[in-house]
């Protein structure tokens, strides 16, 4: 099971930033190891967010993204209360999911 | 004369503007900073520390939350802006790690000298880091106040000396040969004057941090034991007397100075 994600999501005016860091090696296949071995591709390739169980974000990523990346979007319409949720998956076929209330 | 004057006037009036306009490399380095210091995966570890501080581990399947790390057992907040310090029961001036160390051993039944042994960012190495981490956002924006009232703690400082202006290596390196003088830079890294106050959040108050770089969160010791890599120097040991040493003396120079860990660098 993967490390959890960091969330946060603050109202500003009608819209709110959410602000969302996962921990995730990303790796992206072309590293070797000390011993000449490539490392194997191993990185998050879908994520999406919801507010209120309605998706609002979706995203496919690929090896260039950093390792424990960092998210930032804002969603409009959300209120103070309101359930954020993010999942991901990656190439392992791993995922992981956390939930966060708008403040 | 009021010819040469005006020519100056001149010359000055071109130049300052285009010196203005220009941003410096290191502006550049801050903003870059600025920027990623609202996403800094240090909040991951932060997070991964609290979690096994209380979580039963080791063979004797105990947790953290009865070690005392200077302020009494199971006191976090305010520890690690007074470490290193002297520990009667131990009889050695240790710093955060080699603390934190000392409590898996004696605690959780963890073999110190096996965990010493262990390569940074691998087995339970990470976990200390991981606590380290924590420990210290719990005295985020406190300052420094190390305690030089036992004669161990005087004595380390004078070898943390000692040892910061030794020179030696391939290189003929010290500590000081980098950061002994005021606005030295290696690259584009700014570096830091260790031998007096370097401000706060700059220098021993800005570590464990996170590095962009590699991705990899690194305490204290791991940034000595880098230093002396790049001096060329064999690495003294994870939690030896000579890094606490090293790092008291760090640490009473920045007497004052708030602590901005966990912190993110380049």
């Amino acid at each position: 099971m993967a490390d959890p994600m960091r969330i946060r999501a603050q109202v500003a005016g009608d819209k709110a930033t959410v602000r969302i860091l996962m921990s995730h090696e990303m790796e992206s296949g072309q590293r070797k190891d000390a011993a000449g071995n490539v490392v194997p591709a191993w990185y998050i390739q879908e994520v999406s967010a919801t507010l209120n169980g309605k998706v609002v974000l979706t995203g496919e990523w690929g090896p260039a993204v950093s390792k424990n990346p960092f998210l930032q979007f804002t969603i409009k319409g959300a209120k103070a209360g309101d359930k954020v949720g993010v999942i991901w998956k990656d190439t392992k076929g791993d995922t992981r999911s956390d939930e966060a209330t708008v403040s | 004369m009021k010819k040469f004057v005006g020519g100056v006037l001149l010359w000055s009036a071109v130049c300052v503007p285009a010196v203005w306009a220009q941003k410096t490399a290191v502006q550049s380095i801050e903003e870059y900073r600025a920027m990623l210091q609202d996403g800094n995966p240090a909040d991951l570890f932060e997070a991964k520390g609290e979690d096994l501080w209380k979580q039963k581990r080791g063979p004797k399947a105990l947790t953290l939350e009865q070690c005392d790390l200077g302020k009494g057992p199971g006191v976090v907040k305010g520890a690690f802006t007074e470490l290193p310090r002297y520990f009667a029961d131990t009889k050695r001036v240790q710093d955060l790690e080699s603390r934190l160390l000392s409590c898996m051993e004696t605690l959780q039944g963890f073999n110190a000298a096996d965990i010493a042994k262990t390569a940074f960012d691998k087995g339970e190495q990470k976990t200390l880091t991981a606590l380290a981490t924590w420990i210290s956002a719990e005295s985020k924006g406190t300052k420094f106040n190390l305690s030089q009232a036992y004669p161990e703690e005087r004595s380390f400082y004078e070898v943390g000396k000692r040892l910061f202006f030794q020179r030696g290596g391939p290189h003929d390196f010290s500590c000081a040969s980098c950061h002994g003088q005021d606005e030295k830079r290696i690259r584009l890294q700014d570096l830091p004057n260790l031998t007096k106050n370097p401000g706060d959040g700059v220098g021993f108050a800005a570590w464990p941090a996170y590095r962009v770089s590699n991705g990899q969160m690194w305490g204290m010791q791991q940034r000595l034991n880098d230093c002396y890599r790049q001096q060329r120097f064999p690495y003294p040991g994870f939690g030896s007397d000579a890094t606490v040493a090293l790092a008291v003396y760090l640490g009473v120079n920045s007497q004052g100075s708030v602590s901005v860990a966990p912190a993110i660098k380049r």
